[in-house]
């Protein structure tokens, strides 16, 4: 249990997927201009890498490791992502319309997020069962929504700053994801 | 021959995947911490470029248009397994330092921007010679880049000691940490607005194809994004 914790606060805040390790760099300076769209966006990610951390962990435990096959994991991984991503989108659109709605726009972006194949590799690396796979995928997601939220909470209140020029849009964005990076260096200590 | 060095002159300048395209943000900002990191994964990143380009373009005729994505996605990803192997065999210390961040070769939007966008169109020698040029562009600056933090952060270059510390020099460490790759890229964005001023905007001709609208130029998946929305 104590481990499941840690795993979940290493996860989610020591090692925040995008302010330390700079995975899925892409939605968050992309998705991140408003407080709702971030939400739908983190959302999202959550239900992608949780699904996607069980599975490939599955595929690999059952059958690369039985077929002696573990050195085809890049491939696999990346192609059971892509196509998973293909069927959350499609389950959603036929279970839960309203939910497709929300979170419809956001799917195809995922697909090439490197955070999701990011996830999946670590959780092999890390030698982690498959408890501790879906925890880390989860709480990695958990770790992104808050990184987003948080910087769509700032960016609302930038526009109507007094910014120089050159650093108008992307630099003082990146500037903003630097500052909030020194923050979460504090939970280092934890 | 004149093609091809037109298609290096415009992969290392007038394209330049990192200062200009924007593209593949992610290696660029984890792997700088030191030049010799960012040149090793810019040179890793070429190998597969190359590669990859040669036999898009070799395949492409094969190829059916609707499983295009999935099928260059394979060829990528063969690509970077092999080269994973031999860095790990021939390479370990730059294998170690990379980690992560060499299958992730895969979602690195030069590689499948460029498969969609040049090699799935033009022969294959052209297509080696324009992943070339690209891969030696985005060496080329995330070694600046890398060398950048390095100096500033350690006070070395090349992991070779410049005597700076001996002379008083207090390295600013925040540099080499993950807050300084933000900051490095923020200064050079903010440059290269402040170059760009005046000049017509050009930025929605440097957007990659619809397949790589995910991590990609953000710009560009921001955008995408509005206009559905």
């Amino acid at each position: 249990m104590k481990e499941i914790i840690m795993i979940a606060i290493t996860a989610s805040l020591i090692n925040n997927v995008v302010l330390s390790q700079f995975l899925g760099l892409c939605p968050f300076l992309g998705v991140s201009k408003k407080v709702g769209p971030a939400v739908g966006m983190g959302a999202a990610v959550f239900f992608v890498i949780s699904i996607s951390s069980v599975v490939t962990k599955v595929i690999y435990d059952f059958v690369l490791v039985t077929l002696h096959l573990e050195y085809l994991n890049t491939i696999v991984f990346i192609l059971v992502i892509a196509a998973l991503v293909q069927f959350v989108e499609m389950f959603l659109k036929k279970a839960s319309p309203s939910l497709y709605e929300s979170l419809g726009v956001y799917l195809p972006l995922i697909t090439t997020n490197c955070a999701v194949l990011g996830v999946a590799i670590i959780n092999v690396q890390e030698g982690y069962n498959l408890l501790e796979s879906l925890v880390n995928g989860a709480f990695t997601a958990v770790g992104f929504t808050i990184a987003i939220v948080i910087m769509a909470g700032i960016r609302e209140r930038i526009e109507f700053n007094d910014i120089p020029k050159p650093f108008k849009g992307m630099p003082i964005v990146l500037l903003t994801a630097g500052l909030m990076s020194i923050a979460f260096m504090g939970f280092s200590g934890l | 021959m004149n093609k091809c060095l037109e298609r290096l002159y415009n992969g290392i300048i007038k394209e330049n995947p990192t200062f200009v395209l924007m593209l593949g943000m992610c290696p660029t900002l984890a792997v700088t911490t030191s030049a010799t990191n960012g040149m090793g994964m810019g040179l890793t990143t070429t190998v597969v470029l190359v590669m990859a380009n040669l036999f898009v373009s070799l395949l492409r005729n094969v190829i059916p248009d609707k499983v295009r994505m999935p099928a260059y996605i394979v060829i990528v990803a063969s690509f970077v397994t092999m080269v994973q192997f031999l860095l790990e065999g021939f390479i370990p210390s730059l294998y170690s330092s990379l980690g992560i961040y060499i299958p992730l070769i895969v979602v690195n939007c030069i590689i499948l921007g460029r498969a969609e966008s040049y090699a799935s169109k033009n022969g294959p020698i052209l297509s080696a010679f324009d992943g070339l040029g690209m891969g030696l562009g985005f060496t080329i600056a995330i070694t600046i880049l890398g060398g950048f933090r390095e100096f500033i952060g350690a006070g070395t270059l090349f992991d070779k000691d410049l005597g700076l510390i001996d002379l008083g020099y207090q390295p600013a460490a925040i540099f080499v940490l993950a807050p300084g790759a933000f900051f490095v890229l923020a200064c050079l964005v903010a440059i290269q607005n402040k170059l760009k001023e005046g000049k017509p905007n050009k930025d929605k001709q440097a957007c990659p194809t619809d397949g790589c609208a995910g991590c990609g130029n953000t710009l560009c998946a921001g955008r995408a994004l509005a206009e559905k929305e």
